[in-house]
């Protein structure tokens, strides 16, 4: 029997596929070129950052730059990154189903994905967008002459393939999970992707009609945001960060997911406190939707709805707290094995600690006014999203790229990119905290002089990360072609995933497969 | 039939008594509890929320409350920026 890649090679097959494995690989592609792209702007800037005036582009470029960056890392990298690649491959896998709930929509999510993001990429070429990625009012709706309308509906577009994925994953984890896969038996990257999911669901029709709200302004001068109309420019802040904020953990929780896989069965330890790590996941996705105005503080909201922000954001770090303390105690005591997806999953739970515990920092409300719109800002969030997220996905990719391909790869040059990334990461981004703190603001294209040594480093860091990105890149590559067959199951790893032949054949299984309970570590006949 | 036939005439009616509102100036509580009164004849006879399983009844439910809350606190920042 042919496995999913061979079955049928045709150009045709791919492009009207409903298998989610495929669809999963369609993604994979789409948001690798997103990625680069978003990766070239960062790159520019960070060489424009490395010396103290503004000399290698203009304000204006720079400007059209950070905006670029941050649209396509946010909605069309990071957004998608796990739920749609690895999430649409592993989920139907994972839960002993043949495929989603809804195939069709699956693909239709992403081709909506692609052409939301192509217009978005259009917007760019065209002239590009300089209001930075939140679209602040009222410069985005009555001053700024870019092209925000046409940037907007691509983000729009993109936003109904979230939609559309998330709905596809709450009906699949409600409705095709095999027979004794009960609730709580569900690997934990299943509940992360549920809680993403709801997040997805609720949360994106809010970003939508806000993007509508622009247009309608700008395109018909409906008064609701400018204040010479009769609207309010915090509104849009109020609107915006209602989805942005939740959308912070559709963009982290699948990364606490990936963890919870991978740290078991390189620990060869159960995982430890599953019931509250799952819980967790539920929590902060609606603990999320409670914080939205810490992103505020400093922009003219009352100081009553700042203390009570403040307050509850305090309240989101109970549950990622309940996650690294239960990952940590899963490491204890195990046999742990330094394998490639390993290092990617320590270096995460390090620097999302960081970036966490910063995150309170700034959920603080006087230390807020003072970092508020700083490079510390901007380094917190990479925290979270690059150094958390990112080193997730990268971790997962390489836990179950044997499984998407049934390639092996090199596994010396693996743990190499990963220390790599980790050195990297930290010399970008860990002076950017001391920058943001002696005050230097993000979003400027020069600074004074007493900023270039930190901004050196950070600079330098910045190559040893892309040396990092890059590395992968080739040896993913190049295992397609040369790599080692990998067999059903690389890593001796529990779930019903590693249970099927490597690359899965089309419809998964062949015979409804048995339940065990999650995380059966050290595995039983095994060792 | 019959139901839909009388929903539908209610909310003919609920329309009629929106423009009389407005041409009284009734104000703009009045106009909101109008229209909510036809959004909730709309989800429970049109889309059929009345004979829907409890799941889904909790689940519009708890949509209902998660709106709750977008409009809860913005409007607990615009009532308190004079005061406090």
């Amino acid at each position: 029997m042919k496995d999913y890649l061979y079955e049928d090679v045709s150009l045709k097959s791919w492009l009207l596929t409903t298998d989610h494995k495929r669809i999963g690989i369609l993604f994979l592609l789409t948001i690798t070129f997103f990625f680069i792209i978003g990766g070239v702007a960062a790159t520019l800037m960070r060489m424009e950052l490395a010396t103290a005036p503004g000399d290698l582009v203009s304000a204006d470029v720079y400007n059209r730059l950070f905006t670029l960056h941050g649209t396509v890392m946010v909605w069309l990298f990071l957004i998608p990154s796990i739920p749609a690649t690895l999430g649409n491959f592993l989920l139907p896998l994972m839960i002993g189903a043949k495929d989603l709930a809804f195939p069709r929509l699956n693909l239709l999510s992403w081709y909506v994905f692609l052409f939301g993001g192509l217009l978005t990429l259009w917007s760019i070429i065209i002239g590009g967008v300089d209001t930075g990625w939140t679209f602040y009012t009222p410069y985005s709706t009555t001053y700024t002459n870019s092209h925000v309308i046409m940037m907007a509906a691509g983000i729009f577009i993109v936003g109904f393939s979230s939609i559309f994925s998330g709905l596809n994953f709450i009906v699949t984890v409600h409705s095709l999970r095999a027979p004794e896969m009960t609730w709580t038996r569900l690997p934990l990257f299943v509940w992360t992707l549920y809680a993403t999911s709801l997040i997805m669901v609720l949360a994106t029709p809010i970003l939508s009609v806000t993007l509508v709200l622009i247009a309608a302004e700008r395109l018909f001068g409906v008064g609701i945001f400018d204040p010479a109309l009769g609207g309010d420019p915090l509104l849009f802040q109020h609107l915006f960060w209602f989805y942005s904020h939740p959308a912070v953990y559709i963009m982290i929780l699948p990364g606490m997911g990936v963890i919870s896989e991978i740290l078991p069965c390189f620990a060869r330890r159960p995982i430890f406190g599953y019931k509250f790590i799952a819980g967790s996941s539920l929590a902060i996705a609606v603990f999320g939707f409670l914080v939205w105005g810490h992103h505020m503080f400093a922009a003219g909201q009352s100081l009553y709805a700042g203390l009570v922000f403040s307050f509850l954001s305090f309240l989101v770090a109970v549950p990622s707290g309940i996650k690294v303390f239960s990952w940590t105690a899963t490491l204890y005591k195990g046999s742990i094995r330094f394998d490639t997806p390993m290092l990617y999953a320590l270096g995460f739970m390090g620097l999302f600690t960081i970036g966490g515990l910063t995150g309170l920092f700034l959920a603080t409300l006087a230390v807020d006014v003072h970092l508020t719109d700083t490079f510390f800002v901007v380094a917190h969030f990479h925290f979270i999203m690059v150094g958390g997220m990112l080193m997730a996905y990268l971790g997962g990719l390489h836990f179950w790229w044997p499984k998407m391909t049934g390639k092996l790869y090199p596994e010396t040059l693996g743990r190499i990119s990963a220390v790599l990334i980790f050195l990297g990461f930290n010399g970008t981004f860990l002076p950017q905290f001391i920058l943001g703190y002696l005050g230097m603001p993000r979003r400027y294209y020069a600074y004074p002089e007493q900023f270039e040594f930190l901004n050196v480093i950070s600079s330098a860091g910045a190559v040893l990360l892309a040396l990092g990105y890059a590395l992968p890149l080739a040896y993913f590559t190049w295992s397609l072609i040369k790599g080692r067959p990998a067999g059903a199951d690389p890593w001796n790893a529990a779930g019903l995933e590693w249970k099927v032949s490597s690359p899965p054949p089309h419809h998964n299984f062949e015979t409804i497969p048995v339940v065990e309970q999650p995380y059966r570590y050290p595995r039983p006949g095994h060792e | 039939m019959k139901t839909h036939l009388l929903v539908w005439l209610s909310l003919m009616l609920l329309l009629g008594l929106t423009v009389v509102a407005w041409q009284y100036h009734l104000g703009f509580l009045m106009a909101l509890a109008i229209a909510v009164t036809k959004a909730a004849l709309v989800i429970a006879f049109f889309m059929h929320l009345r004979k829907e399983s409890p799941l889904t009844k909790f689940v519009a439910g708890a949509v209902l409350f998660w709106l709750l809350i977008l409009f809860g606190f913005t409007l607990a920042d615009y009532f308190s920026r004079l005061g406090f």
